[in-house]
């Protein structure tokens, strides 16, 4: 159980303390990243604090971490930080267009854009 | 892992002033409605180091509108809608970090108003088209004034749009990829 955010109270602590003060996460999480639960992460749900839990409860469906900072109020570099913890301890899963987030989409990954974009 | 299809995301940003239609654009286009995320601005928020002054210590939080569309099995496309004032650069920075491009909205009535996000796609050599939004179908200016206005470089592309109509977004971002296409070729 998490220390932090096991109690009704969780929501209405200063965000930062649900990261234990920290503001950046240990990963570099670009806030379109896509995460999604792991099979540990699903064992590892029912004991999971209040938070982690809702976190890992909401990517069970792939979400963005811009989607899990709006779903749970929280701040966007608040969700960066817990999702970055989750990531560390294998229980979710992260998904991003390339390996270097600063990295714009390259020619091949445009045309797939285009073609997804002419078709809607 | 048990992904079947894990998507891959990709990322548009929609800037422009205030009220001319960013969260409009999003949602004529988005599969979700729309969610709002919020980002403080002193200490969570990387690459702000002007923020000495005692009376800024407070946290200001700046909300970011953003919608998702499903394009295909395997992408997944975000349209975020920044804040347009010049105070929220900080935020662009990390709003365009790996971004196709973005769309500068336009409201002819207040050109003025997107001169900071025009400037600042510019300066961060982010491809951008400059999407004029047409509200009820009527157009002010034409497409080369406001491009004269804006002093928009001619390889930029200006285009009409009606933020309000899936088809016209949806075309708006096609001359985006497009472009950011032609962008990535030349490089």
């Amino acid at each position: 159980m998490s220390d932090h955010a096991s109690g009704e109270t969780a929501f209405r602590v200063r965000p930062y303390l649900l990261t234990g003060g920290r503001t950046r996460s240990t990963v570099d999480l670009p806030m379109e990243a896509l995460v999604r639960t792991t099979p540990e992460g699903h064992a590892a749900l029912a004991a999971a604090g209040l938070e982690r839990h809702r976190i890992m409860s909401l990517c069970v469906d792939q979400q963005s971490v811009a989607e899990v900072s709006a779903h749970l109020k929280i701040h966007l570099q608040v969700a960066r930080v817990l999702v970055g913890d989750l990531i560390d301890e294998g229980l979710v899963a992260v998904q991003t267009a390339n390996n270097q987030p600063s990295q714009r989409p390259d020619l091949q990954l445009l045309e797939r854009v285009l073609d997804g974009l002419q078709a809607l | 892992m048990t992904n079947v299809n894990p998507q891959i995301p990709v990322k548009i940003v929609v800037a422009g002033g205030f009220a001319v239609g960013k969260s409009t654009f999003v949602a004529s286009v988005s599969d979700i409605d729309p969610l709002t995320t919020e980002a403080a601005m002193t200490k969570v928020s990387e690459g702000v180091d002007d923020l000495g002054d005692a009376t800024k210590k407070r946290s200001t939080t700046v909300a970011m509108d953003f919608g998702r569309v499903g394009l295909s099995s395997e992408l997944v496309l975000y349209l975020f809608g920044t804040p347009g004032q010049d105070r929220f650069h900080f935020m662009w920075d990390e709003l365009v970090r790996g971004a196709i491009g973005a769309v500068v909205l336009v409201d002819t009535g207040r050109l003025d108003q997107c001169f900071p996000a025009v400037d600042y796609m510019e300066q961060a050599g982010v491809p951008f088209v400059v999407a004029i939004n047409a509200f009820d179908g009527v157009l002010r200016h034409h497409p080369d004034d406001v491009r004269d206005a804006l002093d928009v470089p001619v390889h930029v592309p200006v285009v009409v749009t009606d933020a309000r109509h899936r088809a016209a977004v949806r075309d708006t971002l096609v001359g985006l990829v497009r472009h950011a296409m032609t962008v990535a070729a030349a490089v």
